[in-house]
């Protein structure tokens, strides 16, 4: 492979090797300030090579594959390479992360205790999780969770925040200018931009937290909140999980743990505003 | 006449019971099923030992109030299906 | 190339083998399925932290596929135990259930079972209603295809479990040259404690010999020969390799197997009876050596040249030009 980047993110390293130097390029300056794995070895293995060994020149198309592939993935073009990077790293996790329970949802931190912020794609979990990163809060991840399965812990996996559209927008207004990627135009889901975790969140990326609330957020009319039972709660963190079925009984255990542990309630939101008021609600009655 | 015999796979399985419903993690298939009652009734009862539907019936109505002999086929036929019950 | 040359050595000498490239290693064994092989091989070796945290995970995920594994075979040990019609597992459940070396590590993705001919219509149907789905809609062309040509029902999915059971009753197509001797594979089953049916041993053997030439070309090659490696060494006696031999010749299978032990003989050192390697052996190797450290299949030219050899075994020249059309114009 031509270019090559080796990233530590959380507990996981990355090797990704690219064919063509942009994608490696804007990979390295969005992650500015991210440790290089120890020794220099990876976890997982992210490869962007030409679909076809002419797409590498000719309307160059970046296949995404790795270590873990899925066989009828679409390649992007070039100018997507990032974004191709990102997702490579999204599969790998997906596809081969099995020595922690793997959640899709985002999470932040304060006090040392964790809230987990899950739910269907679209509410508003990575916008809200970066908002609240920017307002006294450690992000830990908006795209996946890892829980430890003997002590119960969260860790961190503080990725580039996925900003999409009207997300987009809200983050420029709230963090600094350097911290963002390119803006990525005609992606498969709009426009597209990253933005990097502060300071605060990359050097404690080795800091797990005991989870305190799960929170399924969702975009509503008004401010409403809602207990979700421990047996629903269950169920939709088993379908936010890629791996709940390739870990067996240890899963079953730290999941169970965790629903019997830790308080779970649905909140529709209106704005962003609504959302970060009602988590500071929360915060303080967890505090109490 | 007739009448299969059912067994419960009990080994190896971990109950835990939620908010009215019970996870069950079953080592042996690697399967996590979540079932409401009477499911975990039904697999207690034959936690005593195989049985056909008329004796099982009985095993239940010894401990609940359970309606219906239509519902324990029914149950027994989801329970084979997700290998928590086979047939002796 | 390199890293694929590092894999097998260091699945032969999992204790002795000097690695300087961690990464490459991983990278080739994950694309060649054997990263649970070579877990399991350097167990108690020392590694450096973070490949001992990954090979403990692919210990326990090995774990997991042997529980799936033996699972999928229960529930079509239920599903067919009212038919009294013999089943015969193959392949990696084979392993797992009876207990073999060859199951260290192995990882298994569908279930793939023998039955004889006529039994097929039964057990098509035993499986659908105990859950099992066809995945391709009736009456498709690759419906016919399987039907008619393959040596197997379409593939079923099993609609909770979503794990996928191939059922055979040849090992090879019918379409194919050689003619394995389903029924002796068959009646000189092992019938294990639990009841399960396996292929004999030097079955077991042979079955990996023609899968590895005749049903594919090469893809999974390192993993196919390692198998073979860990049968024979757990098999090897005089008697064992004249049994070998003899059940070969009886499956029309000979020079398949002769060239699979060579290669597995040249690859990992396994104890063969003729391990003298004929000059066209050395095609095949860069063939399944084609993986670098990247997990990328190089030599593209000679995979193609091999697909090609493949289908040409399977499938006579006229059938194959019309089902590579009609795949062609989809």
């Amino acid at each position: 492979m031509k270019e090559i980047l080796n990233l530590q993110i959380g507990p996981v390293a990355f090797r990704i090797g690219s064919a063509w130097r942009a994608p490696i390029e804007a990979l390295a300056k969005l992650y500015e300030g991210y440790p290089a794995p120890a020794g220099g070895i990876a976890d997982f293995t992210v490869r962007l090579e030409p679909e076809k060994p002419w797409r590498r020149f000719v309307r160059p198309s970046v296949a995404i594959r790795g270590d873990y592939i899925l066989p009828d993935a679409a390649p992007l073009p070039l100018s997507l390479g990032l974004l191709a990077a990102e997702m490579g790293m999204n599969l790998q996790m997906a596809l081969g992360q099995k020595n922690w329970l793997l959640l899709h949802a985002a999470s932040v931190e304060k006090d040392g205790r964790a809230l987990i912020l899950t739910g269907e794609s679209g509410a508003g979990k990575s916008t809200l999780s970066a908002l609240l990163g920017e307002r006294g809060w450690r992000l830990m991840g908006d795209e996946f969770a890892l829980l430890d399965l003997d002590s119960g812990m969260l860790l961190p996996f503080p990725r580039a925040v996925s900003l999409k559209n009207g997300a987009i927008t809200v983050m420029e207004a709230e963090a600094g200018a350097a911290r963002f990627g390119p803006r990525l135009v005609g992606t498969p889901k709009g426009d597209i931009r990253h933005l990097r975790p502060n300071d605060e969140a990359i050097a404690r990326m080795g800091e797990g937290a005991m989870p305190a609330l799960i929170l399924f957020p969702r975009f509503g009319p008004a401010a409403a909140v809602r207990g979700v039972g421990q047996a629903e709660t269950f169920m939709r963190l088993t379908q936010a999980s890629t791996n709940y079925v390739a870990l067996g009984e240890p899963g079953f255990n730290a999941l169970t743990r965790l629903v019997r542990g830790v308080p779970a309630l649905a909140i529709d939101y209106p704005d962003t505003a609504t959302a970060v008021g009602l988590v500071e609600d929360f915060r303080q009655e967890l505090a109490a | 006449m007739g009448d299969p015999i059912y067994i419960a796979d009990s080994r190896d399985v971990r109950s835990v019971p939620l908010d009215g419903l019970t996870l069950i993690y079953h080592a042996p298939s690697g399967m996590t099923h979540i079932v409401a009652p009477p499911a975990p009734e039904i697999l207690e009862a034959l936690d005593a030992g195989p049985a056909d539907p008329a004796e099982l019936l009985r095993r239940l109505r010894a401990r609940f109030e359970f309606e219906g002999e239509d519902a324990i086929h029914a149950r027994l036929e989801e329970l084979e299906a997700s290998g928590l019950v086979r047939r002796g | 190339m390199m890293a694929a040359r590092l894999l097998v050595r260091a699945l032969r000498d999992p204790q002795g083998v000097q690695v300087a490239d961690w990464n490459a290693l991983v990278s080739a064994a994950r694309a060649e399925q054997l990263l649970g092989s070579l877990a399991a091989r350097m167990e108690g070796r020392a590694v450096p932290p973070r490949v001992a945290a990954m090979f403990e995970a692919a210990r326990r995920d090995s774990e997991r596929q042997r529980t799936q594994a033996l699972w999928e075979a229960e529930m079509a040990r239920r599903a067919l135990a009212a038919l009294d019609v013999a089943v015969v597992l193959l392949k990696g459940t084979a392993f797992h259930v009876a207990g073999l070396e060859a199951s260290a590590g192995r990882s298994v993705g569908d279930l793939d079972i023998l039955v004889p001919r006529d039994a097929l219509g039964a057990v098509e149907t035993a499986l659908l209603a105990a859950g099992w789905e066809h995945l391709k809609s009736a009456g498709s062309y690759d419906d016919a295809y399987y039907r008619r040509w393959m040596h197997e029902l379409p593939p079923l999915i099993h609609r909770d479990r979503d794990r996928m059971i191939d059922v055979h009753h040849t090992i090879l197509p019918p379409t194919a040259r050689p003619k394995p001797n389903s029924a002796r594979m068959i009646a000189d089953s092992v019938t294990l404690e639990s009841g399960f049916r396996v292929p004999c041993p030097a079955d077991l053997i042979i079955h990996a010999a023609a899968h590895l030439f005749a049903d594919g070309d090469l893809a999974g090659g390192l993993r196919n020969l390692w198998d073979i490696d860990r049968l024979l060494r757990e098999f090897d006696s005089p008697d064992f390799r004249q049994t070998l031999d003899e059940r070969a010749q009886l499956h029309g299978l000979g020079s398949a197997v002769a060239l699979a032990l060579r290669l597995a003989h040249r690859l990992y050192g396994s104890p063969v009876a003729d391990s003298r390697s004929r000059l066209s052996d050395r095609l095949f190797e860069p063939r399944l050596l084609a993986r670098n450290g990247w997990g990328q299949e190089k030599r593209k030219a000679l995979r193609f040249a091999f697909y090609v050899r493949s289908h040409w075994l399977r499938m006579p020249p006229l059938m194959l030009a019309r089902h590579l059309w009609i795949k062609a114009t989809r």
